[in-house]
């Protein structure tokens, strides 16, 4: 009996699969499906009764693809190309079997279809959807490093052509019905009580039905030659986007436009054993399992609140007060409020306060404009942030984020007068990015009920929390802070205090060593390529214009005044101090920094740099300039997490990800170091130190990991016969 | 070791390669035909003598496929008995015939070699062959393929280039080919391609534009900055240079090289072949020689292969009388001056492809016609012939007059 689909007969002789995998809320892709798909088509073949299948899912959406849970596992575990290839052959030769049964096949997609789902639909001869802009269909595999292995590259640029293909699968992008009909991917968009109606009449009335590339005479829509110039252009243009978009770090796009080039042209049969290779290929690439890892399993399971203390209540979460209604008080502002919290935005003036929610109304009213908000919507969520200048308003709210300048005396100050009015029961956070949060406490009575939450800027758009313990802050307020991220759908990562916390630690550590670089004398143009092109979103002069030299000199001086005689001076503080003081470049805001603003074109580096860091002769590789920006970020992280201050390498990996755009094709910045592998690293880091500085020296604790070969994620043979990608630029 | 000579050569003028283009009507084995008769014509050469036909040719497909060497011999009525092929250096094609043809008669395997190359762009458009180069996204990649034109941007960003100097660069060469032009400099090599009917359709180049001014030249839109930046090219490109914060696209159709159409033929030969054909040798192989180096830049072979093609000579960049660089892009030109401090007044003193054209796999051959035509009339001695290569190489000749 089958375990994961009711099949049912209809009077015309039309059998119908209902999938129906036990235990989850998608249908997956599971060895008990495949097995039982496996045994319907044998089934259905040999009985003459039978006439054809129709595919469709008992669930609201049709079949969600592979479970990267499972897929994880095996990654870890270890596997080799061949492993990979036979995996791949394995899924794509079933549904090359449904679609050579000899009998027509039907998919109705009743819902969502996305990967090894569309897949499926794919080998089916005709496709019907439901006219419900829900029912997305894709390929999104590229998104973890992956390809579609079940051969959905092979009949995708079958039905839709070289460049459509190209697109559609380097993108990975979703599509609605009535797109999908548009790009031709389904046949028919039909209403969801006619969908298998339909579809059960076009299986008893097609007779003899083979797919189009099984029909002798067969021509890929647009051909694939190469004499083509336009199936030249597709791949040589495709190949050069591919670098721009995204860069030279992730193999997984270049595979693709590979595969569907060298599949496009061959016998169906010999193209899905080309699409199992190059799948086989990506999938023992340690970027695919980096991807998988940290950006769906682990990222997932901080959504779903893994660091809430266990056994406390839900929090109910209604009202929020936040002090200080500049860009960070704003934004966060604006977020509680769209997520529906009730929001008093505090400032030292009614005309402050005011602009603060007036930030929100302007980002509501492009979001309207763009129609993904109803104007009433939008009111509504103004209505929420309530600007003032009296603390008093601050009497009934269950949370209080405090987002004022970051100075020890104006951050006490506000939280006193706070403190003041708000109820016993009320949590009250710093969103500060670098005060060690024990020592804000000291102005709170209730140390228990204080703690950090760090918001990132701008903070509709950015997807991480950085929850920081002071030392006495309790498991309940943590719990507040956690559901606080729940409510704003925002990931948290929790860490321990400590200056600059763990985020902001590693940030610094980048923009410092392009600083470092730019006082040694390497050309400023290759610090930031450098930076880009290992994947950063920009280099290391161009953020610190975005959040201003003048901040992080100011920084610098707290940290000094705070430590005074324990101040270890940074190699960059000259650059910071001449640039700030001697040129007053202060950042974008202020009119430039490393770079100059024009206003009616791109930015470029400020001309003054070539005076001032005069770039010497003999300049360093390019790998040697980008493992300086990544090495630096890795050795930071994991000092803090040998220091305790963040505890698990997930989180690590998280926050390095998404709080300050460490590339994801690392997996983060902790599993670079496993990427990498950590003797090397260790051994590279000491090659660094030894011509860069001190700062590179890995501790005695890290050392004696890699003496161990004791990884991050636990032992991770390496993939047999191929290279892991990390060293070429 | 048995010395190559060059006996004799032409070539057709070069006709705008496009469908108003003077030569589009004719298919480039006519082409190729014209100059190969032209050839045994002059000399009244026993054509049973030649032992091979080399022409270059870079989109060796279509009009131009099929071994377009052996078939022009065929069909301009060469002995059967006359092998041919075509090959493809890319836009030293036409040079490399040359030099092939030199290795087999001093090899002593040849006696005498018709080389030479032809291309109809017009009715064979560039790229038409394809190619794994670019084609192959796994090999694209592998070789950070970058489009030629942005090549040669990125040579003027890095030498510091502006677009006054490369558009300077251009009015010289039309000045310069107007002048040769004006006294028919070229008389005595160029023949006239006639038509099917036998009427002449073309006896002079017609791409130049000798009125052209540098503002006409500053108005010209620059050509690659589209491929650069909407075609993700100049990102490639930076990731092979990464010194460089952006590229400064400079290069237009007016300062680079033109689109023709055009054919050249050499007649070469061994000392012997040339007493028993009754010829006087005019010049002597000294030295060839092809290069590679980085390929996305592309374009920077050329001074490294006159380096190499002089050191095989035993030779200084002082004892060429005068040089021929093509002038695929102005940048290339300027950087080849720069990299060896040869003076532009021995360079190209008839113009180059940027105002006549470059019609791709009989320009190596057309170049080193003119050259040796231009030291006969000035009464020199050595000239070095080089050009860029697709893919990062570079090909050089260096002749002496007899």
């Amino acid at each position: 009996m089958y375990t994961t689909l009711r099949v049912e007969r209809t009077e015309a002789g039309v059998a119908v699969i209902h999938i129906d995998v036990p235990d989850r809320s998608m249908n997956v892709l599971t060895p008990a499906l495949l097995n039982d798909l496996d045994a319907v088509i044998a089934d259905v073949r040999t009985d003459a009764a039978i006439c054809g299948l129709v595919v469709t899912s008992a669930k609201s959406s049709f079949v969600a693809g592979a479970d990267l849970k499972e897929l994880l596992a095996l990654m870890e575990a270890g596997l080799t190309p061949k492993r990979g290839y036979e995996m791949s052959q394995h899924l794509s030769l079933l549904f090359r079997r449904l679609e050579t049964m000899g009998k027509p096949v039907a998919a109705a997609i009743n819902g969502l279809a996305l990967g090894g789902g569309l897949e499926l639909a794919l080998a089916c001869h005709r496709r019907f959807i439901i006219d419900d802009p829900k029912a997305v269909i894709g390929l999104p595999e590229v998104k973890v490093g992956l390809l579609p292995g079940a051969g959905g590259t092979q009949r995708v640029v079958r039905l839709i052509g070289l460049a459509a293909a190209a697109k559609m699968i380097t993108d990975g992008g979703q599509h609605a019905p009535a797109a999908a009909l548009k790009m031709g991917l389904v046949h028919e968009v039909v209403a969801r009580d006619q969908l298998l109606a339909k579809a059960c009449a076009w299986v008893a009335s097609a007779g003899d039905t083979h797919a189009p590339w099984d029909v002798k005479g067969f021509r890929l829509p647009g051909g694939a030659s190469l004499t083509q110039p336009a199936v030249s252009q597709t791949l040589s243009i495709g190949t050069a986007l591919i670098t721009k978009m995204v860069g030279r770090r992730y193999p997984a796009p270049g595979e693709i436009l590979s595969c569907l080039y060298e599949g496009a042209t061959v016998p169906f049969d010999l193209s899905l054993r080309i699409e199992s290779k190059h799948f086989a290929r990506l999938l023992t690439n340690p970027v695919a399992r980096n991807l998988v890892r940290s950006l769906f399993v682990t990222k997932g399971e901080l959504d779903k609140l893994s660091r809430r203390p266990a056994g406390l209540p839900p929090s109910t979460l209604r009202r929020i007060g936040v002090l200080g209604a500049g860009m960070m008080g704003a934004g966060i502002a604006h977020v509680a409020a769209a997520a529906g919290l009730e929001v008093v935005l505090l400032d030292a003036t009614q005309q402050n306060a005011e602009r603060g929610k007036a930030h929100a109304q302007t980002w509501l009213a492009k979001e309207v404009e763009r129609g993904r908000r109803s104007a009433d919507a939008a009111e509504k969520i103004l209505a929420r942030i309530l600007p003032t200048t009296a603390y008093a308003a601050l009497k009934d709210v269950d949370l209080v984020i405090e987002a004022v300048f970051e100075d020890r005396a104006i951050k006490a100050e506000v939280t006193v007068q706070a403190m003041a009015v708000m109820p016993k029961r009320a949590v009250f956070a710093s969103n500060t990015s670098t005060l060690p949060i024990t020592g804000l406490a000291t102005a709170f009575a209730r140390p228990k009920q204080f703690i950090g939450i760090h918001f990132f800027s701008p903070a509709e758009k950015m997807p991480l929390v950085e929850v920081i313990l002071g030392k006495k802050t309790s498991d309940a307020t943590l719990a507040v802070a956690l559901d606080l991220c729940a409510v704003l759908r925002k990931t948290p990562i929790v860490v321990h205090d400590s200056r600059g916390f763990y985020t902001t630690r590693v940030f610094g550590a980048y923009c410092q060593e392009g600083q470092v670089m730019l006082l040694e004398g390497v050309a400023p143009a290759l610090i930031e390529n450098a930076g880009r092109f290992a994947g950063m979103p920009v280099g290391p002069l161009a953020v610190t214009d975005e959040v201003s030299l003048q901040l992080q000199y100011h920084v610098a001086r707290q940290t000094q005044a705070d430590l005074g005689d324990r101040y270890v001076p940074s190699p960059a503080d000259p650059v910071l101090r001449r640039m700030v003081e001697e040129h007053k470049r202060l950042g974008r805001k202020s009119g430039g920094g490393f770079y100059d603003y024009p206003a009616d074109a791109p930015k470029h580096l400020w001309p003054g740099l070539a005076s001032e860091f005069p770039v010497k002769a003999e300049q360093p590789s390019l790998e040697d300039v980008q493992n300086r920006l990544l090495y630096i970020q890795a050795l930071e992280a994991a000092r803090a997490f040998e220091e305790g201050v963040v505890t698990t390498p997930g989180e690590a990996d998280i926050g390095s990800i998404f709080g300050i755009g460490f590339p994801a094709w690392t997996g983060g910045a902790l599993s670079f170091i496993d990427t990498v592998g950590i003797a090397p690293f260790v051994a590279e880091c000491e090659r660094l130190a030894r011509h860069y500085g001190k700062r590179f020296k890995p501790s005695r604790w890290l050392k004696a990991r890699a003496a161990a070969g004791q990884s991050f994620y636990g032992p991770a043979p390496s993939a047999s016969g191929q290279s892991t990608g990390i060293s070429s630029c | 070791m048995t010395e190559a000579f060059i006996y004799d050569h032409v070539r057709t003028p070069r006709g705008r390669g496009r469908p108003d283009g003077a030569l589009h009507e004719l298919p480039p084995v006519a082409l190729a035909t014209q100059a190969l008769q032209a050839i045994q014509a002059r000399s009244q050469l026993q054509t049973a003598w030649v032992d091979d036909v080399i022409l270059g040719c870079v989109s060796p497909i279509g009009d131009q496929g099929s071994a377009i060497g052996r078939v022009a011999a065929l069909n301009a009525g060469y002995a059967d008995s006359v092998a041919g092929y075509q090959l493809n250096r890319f836009c030293a094609s036409g040079l490399e015939a040359v030099n092939s043809a030199a290795a087999q008669i001093m090899a002593g395997q040849s006696d005498a070699v018709v080389a030479g190359g032809v291309e109809s762009m017009s009715r064979v458009p560039i790229g038409s062959d394809g190619g794994a180069w670019y084609g192959d996204p796994a090999v694209a990649r592998a070789t950070y393929f970058v489009p030629q034109g942005v090549g040669a941007d990125l040579i003027a960003t890095l030498q510091g280039y502006t677009r006054e100097d490369v558009d300077r660069f251009a009015l010289e060469s039309q000045r310069r080919a107007a002048a040769a032009a004006a006294e028919a400099r070229a008389a005595r090599s160029l023949v006239p391609v006639r038509d099917v009917m036998g009427e002449v359709l073309l006896d002079r180049d017609e791409y130049p534009r000798p009125n052209t001014t540098l503002a006409d030249l500053g108005a010209l839109k620059p050509a690659f900055r589209e491929a650069g930046e909407e075609g993700g090219f100049a990102s490639v490109a930076l990731h092979r240079y990464p010194g460089v914060e952006s590229i400064r696209y400079v290069h237009t159709a007016g300062n680079s090289s033109g689109i023709v159409d055009g054919s050249a033929a050499i007649l070469m030969g061994n000392r012997a072949f040339g007493r028993r054909a009754g010829l006087t040798p005019r010049a002597r192989i000294r030295a060839f020689t092809s290069i590679g180096s980085e390929p996305a830049i592309m374009l920077t072979g050329p001074a490294l292969a006159a380096r190499k093609a002089l050191k095989r000579a035993r030779m200084d960049f002082a004892d060429i009388d005068l040089f021929e660089v093509n002038e695929a892009f102005a940048a290339v030109v300027m950087r080849f001056m720069d990299d060896t401090g040869v003076s532009h007044d021995k360079i190209n003193v008839n113009g180059g492809a940027i105002a006549l054209g470059h019609p791709l796999g009989a320009t190596g051959a057309i170049i080193l016609g003119t050259a040796l035509d231009e030291l006969e009339r000035r009464g020199l001695s050595t000239a070095l012939v080089t050009l860029c290569v697709g893919a990062g190489m570079g090909t050089a000749t260096i002749i002496e007059r007899i």
